[in-house]
């Protein structure tokens, strides 16, 4: 049964809404065809966290991740998403099993790729761990499905970011695409400071938190395969093009993909600064680049030598 | 947490076909409706989980208002609530009513 959400009509312009702004229902549902949407465990069926009450604490029918499929220009994908304003998005038993049962399903049928839509803090601490556990599940769970052959896509520009277990499923995809607002990392700007001190990391300096975590550091260093503009337009439009430049998972592509970290940890380690790396990597105005539009970003962003994306 | 349930008997059945729609989400002053037509058509019950107690005639006025100037019959009102204020609820009650008066074909 699908669930009717209040999302603008897809007329005129209705993509051209903020993906940062949307809800994960609007997101979903402006991401794919019209009407193409099939939700599975829908809020309906009331599939909730059984560790929230024990912590007195509320709970949302989809246990905050919508999971189903869809059609994107008339192919058929998996959806799952996140919703980043209940509990930071963040991972628990329901809300794990349900992306790992859409993994898994993706995997057996083999020939229908995955778009995950990730806004998350990470694992959700009142369910420690049943939601580490999910994360590790997760994990193994897309491998596999990469392994069968399928595409598994990671869209990130939510208000929660990528975080914790989330930047590690990031980590684990076929391809990524990120906006300047999408910001992914393991361990979060409050974090690193409670556990290095201030000097390491000053998290409430928002502009040094963005600069080395946020969309055009990922873009820049090739943590992301793309630099998206923050509408849901752009993010369908590069998951499309995601979806068709898609290349097989084997042990090579393991091997190449440690050579390329290791080549970047060798090339950035010492850096003390985001700027400071992509000034060495040719930037022309490396301290203007947080302050640069979609539109100038990206072609800066084109001149310089594009490190290397291939491996994954 | 504290769990409100409010039974209408209501005159009119609510409009449009759609059997299913979802609005808000659960965070700090927001809350989500799930509205489900699944009651015989003179009927309406909103359902409510809360985070803050003892707010029960707030809730009833807000409920009560709600019923009294649309047509609800037929509909069942589950609300997961982050704590919002009354002003939110009526909101998200009604624009979660306007989804359902969607025909569908």
């Amino acid at each position: 049964m699908s669930v009717s959400t209040n999302t603008a009509p897809q007329a005129t312009g209705a993509r051209q809404v903020s993906w940062y702004e949307a809800s994960a229902r609007t997101r979903v549902s402006q991401l794919l065809d019209e009407s193409s949407f099939k939700e599975f465990l829908g809020p309906q069926e009331r599939e909730m966290s059984p560790n929230l009450k024990s912590f007195d604490l509320p709970e949302q029918f989809d246990d905050g991740m919508i999971v189903g499929r869809g059609l994107i220009k008339r192919m058929p994908v998996f959806v799952a998403a996140q919703e980043g304003r209940f509990m930071g998005g963040a991972f628990g038993e329901v809300h794990g099993a349900k992306l790992t049962g859409l993994l898994r399903a993706s995997r057996d049928i083999g020939s229908i790729p995955v778009l995950i839509l990730f806004d998350t803090g990470g694992v959700r601490l009142q369910e420690a761990n049943a939601g580490e556990l999910a994360i590790a599940e997760i994990m193994r769970a897309v491998i596999e499905a990469r392994i069968a052959g399928v595409s598994v896509i990671g869209l990130i520009g939510g208000r929660a970011g990528c975080y914790g277990g989330g930047g590690l499923i990031a980590g684990c995809c076929s391809a990524l695409a990120v906006s300047e607002q999408g910001r992914i990392s393991v361990s979060g700007p409050e974090v690193i400071e409670t556990n290095r001190g201030v000097e390491e990391f000053d998290s409430k300096d928002r502009a040094l938190v963005w600069r080395t975590m946020g969309g055009k550091h990922r873009r820049l260093i090739g943590g992301t395969d793309a630099f998206v503009d923050d509408t849901i337009e752009d993010f369908r439009e590069t998951a499309l093009s995601l979806l068709a430049d898609t290349r097989p998972f084997t042990l090579q592509t393991l091997h190449e993909e440690q050579a390329r970290l290791e080549w970047r940890i060798q090339q950035f380690g010492t850096s003390a600064d985001a700027i400071d790396i992509w000034r060495s990597m040719g930037v022309d105005d490396a301290a203007a680049i947080p302050e640069m539009t979609y539109a100038q970003f990206t072609a800066a962003a084109q001149k310089i030598r594009r490190p290397n994306h291939a491996a994954r | 947490m504290q769990d409100l349930t409010f039974t209408h008997e209501v005159a009119e059945r609510a409009t449009g076909n759609t059997k299913l729609a979802i609005t808000g989400v659960v965070a700090s002053g927001n809350l989500e409706v799930l509205v489900e037509r699944a009651l015989p058509e003179k009927q309406c019950v909103v359902k409510i989980r809360t985070t803050v107690r003892g707010f029960d005639p707030v809730w009833k006025a807000v409920v009560d208002g709600f019923v009294e100037r649309f047509p609800t019959g037929g509909l069942r009102f589950s609300i997961n609530d982050g704590g919002a204020r009354p002003d939110t609820v009526s909101l998200r009650l009604s624009q979660a009513l306007r989804l359902m008066e969607k025909t569908e074909q």
